[in-house]
């Protein structure tokens, strides 16, 4: 099937919300294991990523590690964020690589599990990720630029342990995050 | 020819608006030119080190500064340093990321295996939100040493201390 048709509908169940995990907790440190994307488990881990990131203002995407399970997916939806051009709608990856990254972009970003902090960070702004579907295991490559290929870059490395502060462009890249009344 | 001395100032202590505006008012009014500076907020606090350069002394620049340390909320110190635009040859840029549960003794553990290596570090920022500590560092590497040997010691000593250490490449963008 088409990426974009794809919805949370597929996986067939009602995801829970779970508390988010912040560093410096173990867990966001460690890379995550491959998973059997037709395992019931793996569907209902898709299932509560989506649920949580729906409910969680301005999240863009979330990976398993931030729910406290280092299993190796995530999920993605930048739907009409103004930084977005190309844009997938709502989506979850399981096993994902980057397989192609080119033209390099700073951007600042934030981070559900460093609420405190954001940083500049540089990343590919065209990219080519392989991954499998939850469920039904098909495997897409999912072509995208601007925000969403920063967005999918993101949630790549936690799955490899990483987090953004990783990846900061400078020791003066690195900000405390502001809170407008 | 006018004499030309360089001056290093700090100023640091409460922060409340205007304190960059007297400052450099103050030394603008002595004919000073100012060179590198920069200023920020440590945990609230106001936070300015420059280097100037003119002609005149410390006493003078302190002296001038003086109306800004009278609720003695603010000091001031300024020195003489000598003219070390150019040291040496800059090695290899890097960043050295550091995060993790706070404790004493991460910036130390780490920067000593940096300078074990012969490494330069260049600027260096830390910051404590709630139990993360956080440390970004860019460091000049000689050319002869072995970067990701160094990366695999670092990423051993931050395992000792419960922390992440990355060292990666500074790559810069020529446009």
């Amino acid at each position: 099937m088409s990426l974009q048709d794809w919805t949370e509908a597929e996986l067939g169940i009602h995801g829970r919300v779970l508390p988010v995990m912040q560093a410096p907790d173990a867990v966001l440190s460690a890379a995550s294991s491959p998973v059997d994307p037709a395992d019931p488990e793996t569907v209902r881990l898709a299932a509560d990523l989506v649920a949580t990131m729906r409910v969680s203002p301005g999240c863009v995407g979330l990976a398993a590690s931030q729910v406290g399970v280092a299993r190796h997916v995530f999920a993605v939806d930048v739907s009409g964020h103004p930084k977005a051009r190309t844009v997938h709608g709502t989506f979850v990856l399981c096993n994902a690589v980057v397989e192609e990254a080119t033209r390099n972009e700073k951007g600042r970003e934030g981070c559900m599990s460093v609420p405190d902090l954001t940083g500049d960070v540089k990343r590919a702004s065209r990219i080519a990720v392989r991954g499998r579907l939850p469920g039904s295991g098909e495997e897409v490559v999912v072509e995208t630029d601007a925000f969403e290929a920063r967005a999918l870059q993101h949630e790549v490395d936690h799955c490899d342990g990483y987090l953004f502060l990783d990846r900061v462009a400078g020791a003066h890249a690195v900000y405390a995050r502001q809170t407008y009344l | 020819m006018e004499h030309v001395n360089h001056i290093a100032v700090t100023v640091i202590g409460h922060d409340r608006p205007g304190i960059i505006a007297a400052a450099t008012a103050g030394l603008s009014g002595l004919g000073l030119n100012l060179e590198d500076s920069t200023m920020t907020r440590l945990r609230g606090h106001f936070a300015m080190m420059l280097i100037c350069s003119g002609d005149c002394s410390p006493r003078q620049v302190e002296d001038a500064l003086a109306p800004l340390t009278a609720d003695g909320q603010l000091e001031v110190s300024a020195r003489f340093v000598p003219d070390d635009d150019g040291v040496g040859p800059a090695g290899h840029p890097y960043l050295l990321t550091v995060h993790g549960g706070d404790r004493t003794g991460i910036v130390s553990a780490v920067t000593r295996e940096v300078a074990e290596a012969g490494g330069n570090i260049t600027d260096l920022t830390t910051r404590l939100t709630g139990d993360l500590y956080v440390v970004v560092a860019e460091v000049e590497l000689p050319a002869e040493v072995d970067a990701p040997a160094l990366a695999t010691r670092l990423r051993t000593v931050g395992h000792d201390l419960g922390v992440d250490v990355t060292l990666r490449a500074q790559d810069t963008d020529v446009l």
